[in-house]
């Protein structure tokens, strides 16, 4: 009997991570690579949502251009992001509406491009993680991956799944964190004032961890909920379904000693 | 497009604006209103209306037809109007909407108007104007009443007062109403809408003229429609002798078919009711028979920029039914209430419609206010793109050299490197590393240079050392030296992960 042809995908990594947090990487690619695919990394820098945000089409198309191209020989394209697989699979195809070259092929990447989680639900049939964790985690969905890719239940139906966590629903989890890209630092004090809430909503649930699926989103809670010296962990939500919450969490030091913590 | 009432725009002080919005207790807790009843009434209204999906559908597809053919509905109306005895009149802008309705009022002698609310009216600073003029308009809703005591303008499209305190409004009650006992007792919200009530009664019986908006114009009967909660509307149209509705042009509806769809998804997304207790509509003056009514009736239609903005990027704005959920649910808007936009119209709707009549050079900042978080689209019962013309702003800001120097420079250099992705993990990777070592003792930054906009609240996240790509590539080319069984598909190692770390440069 034939076995299926792995899916190939090209991990769209997202900067953030890149830059951050590449833990986060490798806990997408562990995931990518149980549910059975190939995982290649080619050669990237960011998907252009900076500018194309700021107004700049020409920036932003220019980008575009070098993403679609990069991450044409692959079946699938899979960002730990709902922000950049928007992007991807959203906005591309706009940025490139009626240009008879660009727009089939935008068109043909979006048409591949998935964010993690979903992806893994959605598309490679996973309904379980072999993963485990002792904590009360709190989940806040991030805007992007929520309204223009429909990213709610597929995280919760996983971490249903990792043995010893239990999932404490926070109140108006689906309202925006504050963070907004650019928005952060061009309106820092309205920003302030919206993460306030979440940080508020989000210690209210007395959850000890905190788990999105984008990574602007989780340093912008992080950085507020230690700010507010509140004791809780902030980390993706990949880290915990790969198991792979042996690294310190967003804006914790490593330990001295150099013991892993948890 | 016009100057009038532009010239009183904040809007380029948006961000002052908005830090004193912050720092205002009262505001911040009558913002709360907003935030916690509109959103869960309009949620369970909408839970309970199996078609409520479909009937938005509808709405866009009415509106849609309705703006693709604006000059014959146009037409239509106005014949039907003139039909019944009222007069159409055509304001280009909002200076020649004011002369129109001056030269209505001066005819007749009059003295005092009522008004019914009038976002339009606001818009082209009606009030202003005519009390400049000698004629004294008066404010019946609720709200705008007490806002024209206040001489604010609305903070909300449709609760025009919901940026104050009960206790606010009870000071100013007292402040203006000196003909009244002053120990009488205002504790009771109630006793705040009998005493506005009474004193607005008077003013009712001796209006020569009253003026309304309208939420919508009906193509097939020539009918003006409003929807009020208070019935002030009802009144202010029919004691007076003279009754004007001023609307802008894209009120248009083809038929009451049309309407009663309209108004089911208007209620709805507003106040979260099934219907708004008043509904009224009027085509024009007092029949031989009609019992009561205004004997002269005169609709002024203001265009004021947006016949141009039909054929423009904008076109889908004119769905804007005036309901403010994009404003209810918008966290921005939460955050600093409705003046702080500066202008007439806040929130969402007006980050896209307000740089349409007053420039972009002066409400700049509206459209680059949101985080892009979508709500206010997935709310909005005409499903306009509120978020994507918003961008579309920021592009005409940008091609415009608007858009601030700091903005501008920051995206050209990363835009720099982002374009060139060799050099862009050169320079990241030394980034990384530079930071990871500055910032492992806490882990985190409580300052950084560039980033004060950050760090003034929120702490930064020191990076975990080399970036993901560096260490991917590490990884893979320990991969080929060292063949092992760890091939592609097992990347991050079996279970633990802890072999892909272990694999990486050390952080």
């Amino acid at each position: 009997m034939a076995e299926p042809v792995a899916r190939r995908v090209g991990l769209f990594v997202t900067c953030l991570v890149d830059l951050i947090r590449p833990s986060v990487g490798f806990a997408t690619a562990k995931l990518l690579a149980d549910a059975g695919c190939i995982v290649e990394v080619p050669r990237q820098s960011c998907c252009g949502q900076p500018a194309f945000n700021s107004g700049d089409r020409a920036t932003a198309r220019d980008i575009a251009q070098r993403v679609i191209q990069a991450f044409a020989p692959y079946d699938y394209v899979v960002a730990p992001s709902g922000s950049c697989a928007g992007m991807l699979k959203v906005h591309y195809p706009e940025l490139f509406r009626g240009d008879p070259n660009w727009q089939p092929r935008a068109d043909a990447l979006a048409e591949r491009t998935y964010e993690l989680v979903s992806f893994l639900v959605d598309v490679c049939g996973v309904d379980r993680v072999a993963a485990r964790l002792e904590a009360t985690a709190t989940y806040h969905d991030s805007c992007s991956g929520l309204r223009e890719l429909g990213v709610r239940d597929q995280p919760r139906r996983l971490l249903a799944t990792v043995e010893g966590l239990r999932l404490a629903e926070m109140r108006d989890a689906d309202v925006c964190c504050g963070f907004g890209g650019t928005f952060c630092v061009k309106y820092p004090e309205i920003s302030n004032a919206i993460v306030g809430k979440k940080a508020a909503a989000v210690v209210a649930t007395g959850a000890d961890l905190l788990l999105a699926g984008d990574l602007g989103c989780l340093m912008n809670m992080a950085g507020k909920l230690q700010r507010d010296a509140a004791n809780i962990e902030v980390r993706h939500v990949a880290e915990v379904l790969a198991g792979m919450t042996h690294d310190p969490a967003i804006g914790v030091p490593a330990p001295a000693s150099g013991e892993v913590k948890r | 497009m016009t100057d009038v009432a532009a010239h009183t725009a904040t809007s380029p002080r948006f961000k002052d604006n908005a830090k004193a919005a912050l720092a205002d207790a009262d505001l911040q807790n009558a913002l709360k209103f907003v935030e916690v009843n509109f959103i869960a009434r309009r949620r369970e209204v909408a839970d309970k209306l199996p078609e409520f999906e479909a009937l938005r559908d509808s709405a866009r597809d009415i509106k849609d037809h309705t703006l693709a053919h604006l000059d014959l509905y146009l037409e239509a109306y106005e014949k039907r109007v003139v039909d019944h005895g009222g007069h159409v009149h055509y304001a280009v802008t909002g200076e020649d909407a004011q002369r129109i309705i001056l030269d209505i009022c001066r005819k007749l002698g009059a003295r005092t108007v009522t008004k019914g609310k009038s976002m339009v009216a606001e818009e082209i600073g009606l009030n202003d104007f005519l009390a400049a003029n000698g004629v004294t308009p008066i404010e019946t809703d609720l709200g705008e009443y007490i806002i024209q005591l206040r001489h604010e303008m609305p903070s909300h499209i449709i609760a025009p007062a919901v940026h104050l305190t009960k206790a606010q409004i009870e000071s100013d009650f007292r402040r203006v109403h000196t003909h009244l006992p002053a120990n009488r007792n205002l504790v009771e919200p109630v006793s705040l809408l009998a005493e506005a009530r009474g004193v607005l009664r008077e003013k009712f019986l001796a209006a020569d003229v009253g003026i309304t908006g309208a939420n919508f114009l009906v193509a097939e009967t020539g009918a003006s429609v409003i929807v009020t909660n208070e019935g002030n509307g009802d009144l202010t149209q029919t004691l007076p002798k003279a009754h004007i509705v001023l609307a802008s042009i894209e009120k248009l509806v083809p038929t009451l078919e049309d309407l009663s769809q309209l108004l089911r998804v208007l209620a709805r997304s507003a106040t979260g009711q099934e219907m708004s207790v008043y509904t009224t509509l009027s085509a024009g003056p007092r029949r031989p028979d009609d019992p009561d009514g205004p004997s002269e009736y005169h609709v002024v239609l203001l265009d004021n920029g947006r016949s141009s903005m039909v054929a423009g990027p904008f076109r889908d704005m004119l769905r804007c039914i005036r309901c403010g959920a994009c404003m209810n649910h918008c966290p921005i808007y939460h955050a600093v209430g409705g003046h702080a936009y500066g202008w007439v119209y806040p929130g969402p709707m007006g980050a896209v419609l307000t740089p349409s009549l007053i420039g972009i050079d002066k409400a700049g900042h509206l459209p680059n206010a949101s985080t892009f978080c979508g709500r206010c689209e997935e709310v909005c019962p005409v499903r306009i793109p509120l978020p994507r013309m918003m961008r579309t702003w920021r592009e005409r800001e940008f091609e415009q050299h608007l858009s601030p120097a700091t903005v501008r420079g920051g995206l050209a250099f990363w835009g720099f490197f982002a374009k060139r992705p060799r050099l862009y993990g050169i320079a990241t990777a030394m980034a990384a590393r530079l930071l990871a070592r500055a910032g492992r003792a806490r882990g985190r930054f409580s300052w950084l240079p560039f980033a004060s906009g950050w760090t003034r609240h929120r702490d930064f996240p020191a990076p975990q050392g080399s970036t993901f790509q560096a260490r991917w590539a590490e990884r893979e080319r320990l991969a080929r030296i060292l063949p092992s069984p760890a091939s592609k598909v097992m990347v991050g190692g079996r279970g633990s992960g802890r072999d892909a770390r272990a694999l990486g440069p050390p952080p």
